[in-house]
Parts: structure tokens; C-alpha cells; sequence
């Protein structure tokens, strides 16, 4: 199954890629950017069927950096919403120079 | 058997993904990426990581994704009627974009392990059954990559405090 | 054991020597008049006494083979081997003695000429450097080195002719010489590359060796050649098209007009003839284009000779129209009556030169005393002056029946050399005949226009002013004394080559030159004349002498003429000829305006600021800007751009490591 997990991650990736640049609200681009993150945990796992536990370990690791990195993006998130008033993406212009 | 439940969740994992990022609503969107993190736990059990797919219920599903509903809430974005995806040339450049990395992550699927690396078929499965998939799991983290697991914990830490400081009102 | 013939370079490094001591001089004591001169003449005399020796080497050494000085290599490249080599024989020998002899004198008239001048030291440097550069030419073993003399004298020629160069016109007339003396440099290069082409080689006995093997008589090739090699003559003997520099150039000092622009420079495109004879020979073609041009030039410049008032004109045109003549000669194959007509000339031009200059000195002298701005050049403010400068005058006197062809003297027997050669020649080729006429009628010419110089400066009454007369004197010793040696030269030259059917006559320097005019003979039929023909040819060349002298004699009236401030202008075909033909308005609307229009307009305007600066310079700079300007088109400080760039830069990636 190794092949067609790679294929799903490879989809799964594509459609995180899609949302980044399709959408305007940052929350939901940090959503995207947390389906990355879980297209790559699949491929990690995956290959871990073929090389060893290792890959699982990996995988440990990124969701444990994946919840502190969320936890602090939201609470950026949250800091900018209360100068901006706003989550749109266009609003946050302030490295226009 | 296993392979039509792999189908299945696969299928799910996909469309799921595909909807959350394609609704209006933020908390449909979320809701649709839990459903997508629930099929890939199911995947995860079929690939025999029985120990993380345990681990992605309860921290990407359980907590991130909680934790994306409260501030959705906390900001009160749920009432948005209006669509805040990109116009038309956007959306080309984005589906462009988006073929183009399927084709080359396609690609790149064709690039398999070398044979020396690869273990024997059936030869997690077997370590699984005779270690259990917690031990499978926690003897190289705690032995091979103890340094990574410690600096984590510090990691942790940081971003309670952190996250702590930046979403205050007042310093 | 060292040979006199081995001393030859002594003879070359003595003028560099010179020059290089009185261009110190002239940096850092231009006081130092006595040192300037002691130095200037003493290495032009002790020169010629070296000359002496190695002339006497030459000839102890008997006919034969030129002795080359091999003095060092200078360019071994590839195939072609250069050196800087010396030849020694007899052209050489009378090239070297003519140009240290009456350079000598020169140098020795110049301590009187140039004695009043700021400049002196500069001048006496100048002066030995044309000297060495010249020597350079005519004793060079191959092109090349020839070449280093032969762009030296140029150089020479430049700065002394712009010698007083604050004067606008005067540096004018040096870049006008030099300019043109290029053009035919280029001709000159043109030719010494197709020479080592064909024979692999630019030695002069190396080529002339084997020129008889390599070339085919009156081939493409060899006639290329030479007249690319007359190009170089044509610039530098002011030979048509390319004489209007000569005139512009009596700018410059009078010595100097009479030693680079009369006795030798100038007859630098003659000696390169004369030594390349073989060349010449073996192509018909060239030799007859060498004496067309030679014989054209005789006549034009003689004409235009007759209505010049500026005596230093006078002179200039007489020397291009004489250097005809011996372009004449060596376009026949005459070689040695070329060379005998060179000698001559430069005795008794060099003697009319230096007389001018006293006459002109003692203009200036009197003007100066008396304030006057006249022009003391011009002959309409001369007359009389036989009376104040009585030895000038007969000196001149004896140049001038020289020039004009009276014999026994010398001019008489050079001349008439020539028109010899040019009749015999007519048995095989009618075209010589009519060279011959325009050769007779140019010599009648001549004896006009001299007379007519001698009789308006130093006969009739004196236009040059009341208060002036005191003032008026003799040119001091230093200054006639070498008028008197050229003089006693101007009688006795014709003994060099008396003709054979003189008494004693034994063409002694033809036969002389043999063993270098030889080979180039070898393919011209022997010049034969009857005993008669030549009898009547020397009783017509008399005639026409004493015809044009007497003619100018009687048919001009000193008495007629006005001062020049008043002088009325000519008219009709007096006015074309006093302009000259209008030759140099005509160069500058062909060649000078268009060239300045092209440099101004082209190469300044759009060439240099417009490409140069314009695309090249601020067009980069430009660029530059672009290129940054594109870069800010990136930096638009909205996420999105940089999520996009981020995608874009993440698929090129994969590609780039993908397998």
C-alpha cells in the first residue's frame, strides 16, 4: 500500500497548496497549511510500513511541533485581529513599502 | 478487504479535504478537516501505526482542531456571508499551481526506497504484535532521539508561554 | 679587424647623441646658447667626417656586395625574422654624405639664423633628431627600419615646422604635413606587407635577391607593389596628389625648409625608388605611372611657381617641380641620373633656401629696428637689395643659373641627364617623348621663374621702405659662409657624373651605383643616343636656359610692382595661378570637410555620445535600474504575493531533485 498512500499524500498535499493560495481568511489558511502537515505525516507513515519505526517517531515529533506552532499562530492571529479588526490577508500590508 | 477499507478512507480523506477548503463557512471548513484527520487516523491503523493514529485523534483532532473552533468562535467569523476565496485569475493560477504539484509529487512517487534499506513485507506487523505499537514507537524515541524529545518538551513550554503573552489584552 | 664601413653607426648615434644633449639643455639650462650650439654642429660635423670614412671604406672595399651592420635583433616573430641591421654601399654612401655635408652646413647657418630665438636649444634638438631619423632611412638594411626613419622625419618634419607653434598657422601647416605624409604610409605598409607575402621576407638583400625568382615581369603582384611603394613617395617627395604640404611647410624656419624640405627629407621617396630598383624595374606599368606623375608634377608646380610673391613659395614649388624631375628619372629606369639630379639639388636648393633665409633674416632685422609690421617674406616689399646683400646675391646668382641649367654647372649636367634618358626612351615608347617635351618646357620654366625671384628681391628699385634702408645689411659670417661652400659646390657638382661625350667625361657616379642599379637596369633597354642627338640635346637645354632667364629679364619690370600692404590683386588666369589652382580648396571641400563633418557630427555626435555614452554607458546604467525596478515589482508587501512566490519556488525545487 505503499504506492497509493504516497498518491493520496501527494493529492491530499495539492489540495492544502490549493487552499493557501486560493483563500483571503488567514484562519483558513492555517487550517490548509495543517493539511500539509498531515499530507506529509501520511507519507511518513507509509514509508515506515517499508523502513522501520523511525518514520512513526517523525511523525511523533510533527504533530507535537504542529500543536505548539497552531497555538501560537492562533494567538498571533488573535493579536493582529485587534489592531486590524480583520482576518483578511489583503489587510495585512504593513511590509508595503 | 484491507485494501477496499484503505479505498474507502482514502476516498473520504480526499473529498473531505477538498470541501474544507472549498466552504464559506470557517466553522464548516474546520468541521470538514476534522472528518479528513478521522479518515487519515483510519488509514494510519490499516499502515499499522496503531500508536499514532491514537495520537492524531486525540492531538490534531481532539486539540488543534478544538482549538481552531474556539478562536473562530472567540472572533465571531461564523457570521460572514460573503465568499472570501480569490476572484477568477486567482483561481486559475491556484488550480494551475495545484496540478502542476500533483503531477510532480506524482512523479516523485515513482522514486521507492533502495532495497538494501527496505525490511522484509509483514515485518512492522511482526514487531507490532510482539512489542505493541506503544513500545514499537517509544524505544526509538526514547533511546535514538531522547535529545529531540527533550528539546520538544522545552519547545512546549515556550509556545504555552508565548501564546500566553501574545493573545493578552494588556501586557 | 675593424673596417671603416664597421664605423658606420657612429655616424647614426652621433646626431641622437646630440639630440638628447640639447634636449636636456633646453628642459634644464636654456641659457646655455654656446653649449647648444657647440653640441649641435660639433655632432653634425663629426658625422660627416665619419661619413667621409665610411664613404672611403666603400669605395677601398671595391664593386660588390653591400656590407651590412648587423646591430641586433628586433623582432623575431614566426617566420619573419627582423632585425636592425645597417647596409652600407654605395647608394648609402652618397645618401649618408649628402645629408651629414649639408646638414653640417645648415646646422652652422642656423647658429647665425636662429640666434635671437627663445626656442634655440629646441631647435637644435629637433634638428639633430631629424638628422639621426634621416640617417636611419637611407642606411636601413630592410623596410622596416627604413619605416622607423622614414615616420621619424615625419615626425621631425612636424615639429619643425610648427616650431613656432603659438602661431595658429604654423602649427596648422605641420599637421597638415604630417597628415598627409600618412597617407602615404599607409601605401608604404601596404606594400611591405605584400612583400613579405610574396617573399617571406622584408631584408632588402633578401628581397632583391629574389625578386627576379618570385615575381613575374609586369605581374599584378609586383606592380601592386610598387605602386604602393610610390604612394609612399607620392606623400613624402609632395609628389601630385600630395604636395599641397609642402608650401604650408615654408611655415617653418628657413634652415629647416632647407634641410628637410629640399636637400633631404623630401628626397627620401626618391632614395626609396633608387634602392628598389629591381621592383620597380620588373614592373613597366608602375615605373611609367612614377614618371608620368614625375614629369605632371615638374610642370604644374613650375606654373604655379611663376606667380607666387612669398619667396619662401617660390622655392617651395620649384622643389616639388624639381623632385618631379627626379621622379622622372627613376621612373625610366635612369636610376643614377635620379640620384646625381638629388645631389645637385640639394646643393644648390639648399644654397636658394639659406640665401632666402639671409634675405628674409634681414628683413626682420630692418623691420624690427624700424616697427614695421610688413611681411618680410614677400617680394613685393623686396628689390634692390644687391646693393645692402652683396654676397648673398651673387650666391644666389650661381643657384640660380644652376637650377635653371646653365652650363658647366652642376644643374646643367643633372638635368640634362634626365631629359636624355626620357629622349632615348622615346625610340621604344612615344609617351616618353612627350615627357620629355613637358621635362624641356618645365626647365624653361624654371630659369623664368628664378630669374624672376632674383630679379624682384635683389634688382630695381627698393619697395621695402625709407627708414628700413639703414637698417639693411650683408647676413654675418656664419650665415654666408656656408652660402659659399654650397656655392663652390652648386659649380663644381656636375663633376660627379660628366657624360661620356664631355671631355673627361667618365660618369663616374653612374658607374659608381652600378653594383646597386644593376639589378633594376637589367630589364631596361640600354638608354643609346647618337653622338649627335646628344650634342643637340645639350645645345637645346642651353638654350632654353638662357631663353627663360633672359625672357624673365626683359619682360619683367621691377618697376611695376607696388609694396605688398598696396598691391593691387590679380586677375583671370594670373589670379589662378597666384591661388594655386585652387588645389587646396578643392581638399578641403572633397576630403577635409566632409572628414570634419563625419568626425563632428557621426563618430562625435551619434557615435560617441549616442552609442557610447548613451547605450553603452547610461544604457547599462539604465538597465540597472530595470532590472532593479523589476525587483520592486516583487516586493509588494502583501502575503499573498509571497505565499505565491513560496509555491512557485517549492515546485521548482521538487523538479530540480527529482531524479
Amino acid at each position: 500500500m505503499l504506492g497509493p498512500s504516497l498518491g493520496v499524500s501527494a493529492v491530499l498535499f495539492s489540495i492544502g497548496v490549493m487552499g493557501v493560495l486560493l483563500r483571503r481568511n488567514v484562519i483558513i489558511i492555517f487550517m490548509c497549511v495543517e493539511l500539509m502537515l498531515n499530507a506529509v505525516n501520511l507519507t511518513f507513515i507509509a514509508l515506515a510500513q517499508q523502513l522501520g519505526p523511525d518514520g512513526q517517531v517523525i511523525v511523533f515529533f510533527v504533530m507535537a511541533v504542529a500543536a505548539a506552532e497552531v497555538a501560537i499562530g492562533l494567538a498571533i492571529i488573535i493579536a493582529v485581529y485587534r489592531h486590524r479588526e480583520s482576518v483578511d490577508l489583503r489587510r495585512f500590508n504593513l511590509l508595503k513599502g | 478487504m484491507t485494501t477496499a477499507l484503505f479505498w474507502f478512507f482514502a476516498g473520504l480523506a480526499i473529498v473531505a479535504a477538498f470541501l474544507c477548503v472549498t466552504r464559506r463557512s470557517p466553522v464548516a471548513s474546520a468541521l470538514w478537516l476534522v472528518l479528513s484527520m478521522f479518515s487519515l487516523a483510519a488509514i494510519y491503523v490499516l499502515l499499522d501505526a496503531h500508536f499514532i493514529a491514537a495520537v492524531q485523534v486525540m492531538v490534531y483532532a481532539g486539540a488543534i482542531m478544538v482549538l481552531f473552533l474556539f478562536v473562530i468562535m472567540l472572533l465571531n467569523l461564523g457570521a460572514d456571508s460573503s465568499t472570501d476565496m480569490v476572484g477568477w485569475p486567482g483561481r486559475v493560477i491556484a488550480g494551475v499551481l495545484a496540478v502542476v504539484m500533483v503531477i510532480e509529487l506524482w512523479a516523485v512517487r515513482q522514486m521507492l526506497p533502495d532495497a538494501g534499506l527496505t525490511l522484509p513485507a509483514g515485518e512492522l506487523q511482526r514487531m507490532t504484535q510482539e512489542q505493541g505499537a506503544v513500545t514499537l514507537v517509544a524505544e526509538p524515541l526514547f533511546r535514538d532521539y531522547l535529545v529531540p524529545f527533550e528539546i520538544t518538551g522545552v519547545l512546549l513550554l515556550a509556545a504555552t508561554a508565548g501564546a500566553i503573552v501574545l493573545a493578552k489584552r494588556r501586557l | 679587424m675593424p673596417q671603416a664601413v664597421d664605423l658606420v653607426w657612429l655616424v647614426v648615434l652621433l646626431p641622437f647623441l646630440g639630440f638628447l644633449v640639447n634636449g636636456w639643455i633646453s628642459f634644464f639650462r636654456p641659457e646655455a646658447r654656446t653649449a647648444v650650439s657647440a653640441v649641435g654642429v660639433g655632432v653634425l660635423v663629426a658625422a660627416f667626417a665619419a661619413a667621409l670614412a665610411v664613404a672611403l671604406g666603400v669605395s677601398d672595399a671595391g664593386h660588390g656586395e653591400p656590407t651590412i651592420v648587423h646591430l641586433w635583433q628586433w623582432m623575431p616573430v614566426g617566420a619573419l625574422q627582423l632585425d636592425l641591421a645597417f647596409q652600407v654601399d654605395e647608394l648609402s654612401a652618397v645618401m649618408l654624405l649628402v645629408v651629414t655635408g649639408v646638414g653640417s652646413l645648415i646646422h652652422v647657418f642656423s647658429v647665425g639664423y636662429m640666434r635671437t630665438d627663445p626656442g634655440y636649444p629646441r631647435y637644435f634638438a629637433y634638428l639633430n633628431l631629424f638628422v639621426f631619423f634621416m640617417l636611419v632611412l637611407v642606411l636601413g638594411a630592410s623596410f622596416p627600419v627604413l619605416f622607423i626613419g622614414w615616420e621619424g622625419v615625419g615626425l621631425c618634419s612636424y615639429l619643425l615646422i610648427g616650431f613656432w607653434y603659438t602661431d595658429h598657422v604654423n602649427a596648422t601647416a605641420g599637421k597638415k604635413a604630417f597628415i598627409m605624409n600618412r597617407i602615404g604610409d599607409f601605401g608604404l605598409l601596404i606594400a611591405m606587407f605584400m612583400i613579405f607575402r610574396s617573399t617571406g621576407s622584408l631584408d632588402f638583400r633578401t628581397v632583391f635577391d629574389a625578386a627576379p625568382t618570385t615575381f613575374a615581369v609586369g605581374g599584378a603582384t609586383v606592380t601592386l607593389i610598387t605602386l604602393f611603394l610610390f604612394l609612399g613617395c607620392v606623400g613624402k617627395s609632395a609628389q601630385i596628389p600630395l604636395y599641397t604640404w609642402l608650401p604650408d611647410a615654408m611655415a617653418g624656419p628657413t634652415p629647416v625648409s632647407a634641410l628637410i624640405h629640399a636637400a633631404t627629407m623630401v628626397t627620401a621617396g626618391v632614395y626609396l625608388v633608387a634602392r628598389s630598383n629591381v621592383l620597380f624595374a620588373m614592373a613597366p606599368v608602375s615605373s611609367a605611372v612614377v614618371a608620368g606623375v614625375g614629369a605632371i608634377t615638374a610642370l604644374f608646380a613650375a606654373t604655379i611657381a611663376l606667380k607666387q610673391w612669398d619667396i619662401k613659395k617660390v622655392l617651395a614649388y620649384s622643389t616639388v617641380s624639381q623632385l618631379g624631375y627626379m621622379f622622372l628619372a627613376v621612373g625610366l629606369g635612369a636610376y643614377a641620373a635620379g640620384v646625381f639630379h638629388l645631389v645637385t639639388h640639394a646643393f644648390f636648393k639648399a644654397l636658394l633656401f639659406l640665401g632666402a633665409g639671409s634675405v628674409i633674416h634681414g628683413m626682420h632685422h630692418a623691420y624690427h629696428a624700424t616697427h614695421n609690421e610688413n611681411d618680410a617674406q614677400d617680394m613685393r616689399n623686396m628689390g634692390g637689395l644687391r646693393s645692402a646683400m652683396p654676397w648673398t646675391a651673387a650666391l644666389m646668382w650661381i643657384a640660380t643659373a644652376a637650377i635653371a641649367g646653365i652650363p658647366p654647372l652642376s644643374g646643367f649636367f643633372s638635368k640634362d641627364g634626365i631629359l636624355a634618358a626620357a629622349f632615348a626612351r622615346g625610340h621604344d615608347a612615344p609617351i616618353f617623348i612627350v615627357m620629355w617635351a613637358i621635362g624641356a618646357v618645365s626647365a624653361l620654366l624654371t630659369a623664368f621663374y628664378m630669374t624672376r625671384l632674383m630679379l624682384y628681391t635683389f634688382h630695381g628699385p627698393s619697395r621695402t621702405g625709407e627708414d628700413e634702408q639703414d637698417h639693411l645689411r650683408e647676413a654675418p659670417w656664419v650665415m654666408t659662409g656656408p652660402l659659399a661652400v654650397l656655392g663652390v659646390l652648386a659649380v663644381v657638382g656636375g663633376l660627379l657624373n660628366l657624360p661620356h661625350i664631355a671631355p673627361a667625361g667618365a660618369a663616374w657616379l653612374e658607374h659608381w651605383l652600378e653594383p646597386v642599379t644593376d639589378a633594376g637596369s637589367a630589364y631596361w633597354a640600354e638608354i643609346h643616343l647618337e653622338v649627335a642627338t646628344e650634342w643637340l640635346l645639350l645645345g637645346g637645354a642651353t638654350v632654353i636656359a638662357v631663353v627663360g632667364m633672359l625672357g624673365a629679364w626683359f619682360m619683367l619690370k621691377p618697376e611695376r610692382l607696388e609694396p605688398a600692404a598696396a598691391a593691387t590683386d590679380e586677375s583671370g588666369f594670373q589670379r589662378v595661378l597666384k591661388d594655386k589652382y585652387y588645389i587646396d580648396e578643392l581638399y578641403d571641400a572633397i576630403f577635409v570637410r566632409p572628414l570634419v563633418w563625419l568626425s563632428r557630427r557621426v563618430l562625435w555626435k551619434s557615435v560617441d555620445d549616442g552609442v557610447i555614452d548613451g547605450v553603452a554607458v547610461n544604457g547599462s546604467a539604465k538597465l540597472s535600474q530595470f532590472a532593479g525596478w523589476i525587483g520592486t515589482r516583487f516586493q509588494t508587501g502583501r502575503v499573498g504575493t509571497y505565499i505565491l512566490a513560496f509555491v512557485i519556488g517549492a515546485l521548482v525545487l521538487i523538479r530540480a531533485v527529482m531524479r
